[in-house]
């Protein structure tokens, strides 16, 4: 050989990659470096700033309200992947593999990912209403007395309900996805090796659908840990503050009451808790698969 | 154990667009003797496998019926027709161990664990897959995982038939033919019907006792391979089989006689020639062609060393014959004549041998 083989250096290219840095720079760094700037200052009106250090941190993390809207984050959110993963696994399996209704049925799975989320508010709104909704009325039919607007239970009743009404079909559809793409022959073979459904399900349909069980969790824990607009409009965070979650907290404490130093801390912490938790369930459910 | 009959069998995939229907495989009749090792031989595409998925069960055929043993079987299960099949990917159980993968088939079937056990260490004996017993099938190599393959459609010893969907595809050349030279000799020790469907003429003569060729959803024909190879009844048998396969030149039968380039070539067959084909070929396999003093001029165009002999290709007229010449022989060059041997040189009609 004795080529000269020697790698060039290039500053030049940095000059292609600016304007990737420049809009990741406008889009997330800069506003979120503005909130941490905020949290550790306390803001006056004229661009009044004071060093407050982590006060407004130890604040949030005492105070009773911030612990009782997290619990309530927690605990819609642990109800709603309890329902949606299996149902929309179970719906998955379901539906057709080939034929005509495939399409049919993925339409019909797609609709409600469709609608606008303030409008799925708006709709389940009028749909609870004890008076003339129709889904309240049923209930008051059935001599349950329902009545989201005053009753916690019934409003967090409504809140899972639309919940799962609007976000099931994305699991379905990445369900969906993960068993056509299993090939015939697994079916083939476990036909052959006389297994059960039950068998055909628990070694080659949920092994084939680990990937996309772990992506559709977690795109519903993130999701669903920062609902806001379909809550908003629904219930208002009420009655009381019963349907109050994390995101609906904030707003109240930034917008409502203008304390925008406890908002910023507030917000780092709401953020670092979903980073670690997303970070928690992706290292758990693809811990097997590093051994 | 059983004898396999299929009967008026036809299988179609579907109606094309415009009405017509395309026969993934002709109506064919056929008998598979108890305990015989077949090769179902033919290129991608010629219905191979659908013949096999017909008898396993995983495929209902559109016409005919099957039997096992003379019991119809055309409606069964899979299951319910107690066969095993391995396929041409490997298929595994990811969450298993090689050791559960291997008693799977057994244990659905609620067979005692002492003996799901004893079968089980028989085949990862036999597989070489001992060591691995204990590990999580997943974390094998595609030669590993196609073993496992092979073991499952293996650990069941009362099976009617096993059947190997070309089973050795992703497996290295060199265990190729290790784990061919051990299904065979498992053939021998077990006796099952065993059927194997291949596009590799070395495999499915290497393998099995009646090779079966197809063509375009058809049984070209049923032999063994030395019958494929010294009387092929199909030009197509004659040139998918062998290495190189059989020249196949156009020729004419006059009296009797067969006429090529303009010459009298002796043959096998030609006096029985009634005159009703549309295209008449001559075929003679490399094999049987000689380099003589006097007989059909050619021209020498090619000489390829292949090792033991050398392969010579030649032109006459708008054809191409190719012979083989032993190793140290010499080739003349350029104008040469060559003959072919009567006994092996057959007219075919219409692809067909003339009877």
């Amino acid at each position: 050989m004795g080529g000269d083989v020697r790698k060039t250096v290039n500053q030049f290219g940095w000059l292609f990659v600016l304007p990737v840095v420049a809009l990741v720079a406008f889009n997330a760094v800069i506003p979120l470096m503005t909130v941490v700037n905020y949290s550790f200052q306390e803001s006056f009106g004229d661009n009044v700033f004071f060093w407050s250090g982590v006060r407004w941190f130890q604040e949030i993390l005492n105070s009773s309200r911030f612990h009782e809207a997290l619990l309530r984050q927690i605990l819609f959110t642990a109800i709603v992947l309890a329902i949606e993963v299996p149902l929309g696994l179970a719906i998955a399996l379901a539906m057709p593999r080939r034929g005509p209704w495939v399409s049919v049925c993925l339409v019909l799975m797609a609709l409600p990912l469709l609608i606008p989320w303030n409008v799925v508010g708006a709709m389940w709104n009028i749909m609870a209403l004890p008076e003339i909704g129709l889904l309240g009325k049923a209930i008051n039919g059935l001599g349950i007395p329902f009545n989201y607007t005053r009753q916690p239970l019934a409003a967090w009743f409504t809140v899972v309900l639309m919940d799962v009404w609007h976000w099931t079909s994305l699991v379905v559809l990445l369900c969906f996805a993960g068993l056509v793409s299993i090939p015939d022959a697994y079916y083939q073979a476990a036909r052959i090796d006389a297994a059960r459904p039950w068998a055909v399900f628990r070694y080659i349909q949920l092994p084939k659908l680990r990937y996309v069980l772990t992506i559709a969790i977690l795109l519903r824990f993130m999701d669903s840990f920062m609902i806001y607009t379909e809550v908003v409009v629904l219930t208002g965070g009420g009655p009381g503050n019963s349907t109050t979650f994390l995101s609906i907290d904030l707003v109240k404490t930034a917008l409502g009451q203008f304390d925008l130093g406890p908002a910023a801390a507030m917000s780092i912490i709401y953020f670092l808790i979903i980073l670690l938790l997303s970070w928690l369930f992706y290292t758990l459910m693809t811990r097997n698969e590093a051994r | 154990m059983a004898k396999i009959t299929l009967e008026d069998l036809r299988h179609t995939y579907g109606t094309m667009a415009d009405g017509e229907v395309v026969w993934a495989l002709r109506r064919m009749t056929l008998e598979l003797a108890n305990g015989g090792a077949y090769a179902l031989l033919g290129p991608s595409g010629c219905g191979k496998t659908t013949l096999l998925n017909l008898i396993s069960g995983l495929l209902r055929p559109t016409e005919g019926r099957i039997l096992f043993d003379s019991v119809d079987v055309t409606d069964k299960s899979p299951e319910e027709r107690n066969i095993a099949q391995v396929f041409q990917f490997p298929v595994i159980y990811d969450t298993m161990t090689v050791y559960g993968n291997l008693a799977f088939p057994l244990r659905n079937r609620g067979v005692p664990e002492a003996q799901v056990d004893t079968r089980v260490h028989e085949i990862a004996a036999m597989l070489e897959l001992e060591p691995t017993l204990k590990q999580r099938a997943s974390g094998l190599t595609a030669d590993g995982k196609q073993k496992i393959s092979l073991g499952r459609g293996l650990v069941r010893s009362d099976v009617n038939v096993i059947m190997f969907d070309e089973p050795l595809t992703v497996i290295d050349p060199h265990l190729k033919w290790v784990l061919r030279s051990k299904l065979r000799e498992l053939h021998r020790r077990i006796r099952r019907t065993m059927i194997y469907v291949t596009h590799d003429q070395t495999e499915a003569l290497t393998f099995a006792d009646q090779v079966v060729v197809m063509k375009d959803g058809e049984i070209v024909q049923i032999g063994t391979p030395v019958e494929l190879y010294e009387d092929p009844k199909h030009t197509f048998v004659g040139h998918f089989i062998g290495s190189p396969g059989m020249n196949v030149l156009p020729c004419q039968v006059e009296n009797g006689v067969a006429v090529f380039a303009g010459r009298q070539v002796e043959s096998a067959n030609a006096a029985a020639y009634r005159g009703n084909g549309k295209m008449l070929e001559l075929g003679v396999r490399p094999e049987f062609v000689r380099l003589s003093q006097e007989g059909i001029p050619v021209k020498i165009v090619k000489v390829l060393d292949a090792g033991r002999y050398q392969i010579v290709e030649s032109r006459a007229a708008d054809s191409t014959i190719k012979l083989l010449v032993r190793e140290g022989e010499t080739v003349p060059e350029g104008r040469a004549f060559v003959r072919f041997a009567p006994d092996h040189t057959r007219i075919y009609e219409d692809g067909w041998v003339v009877t």
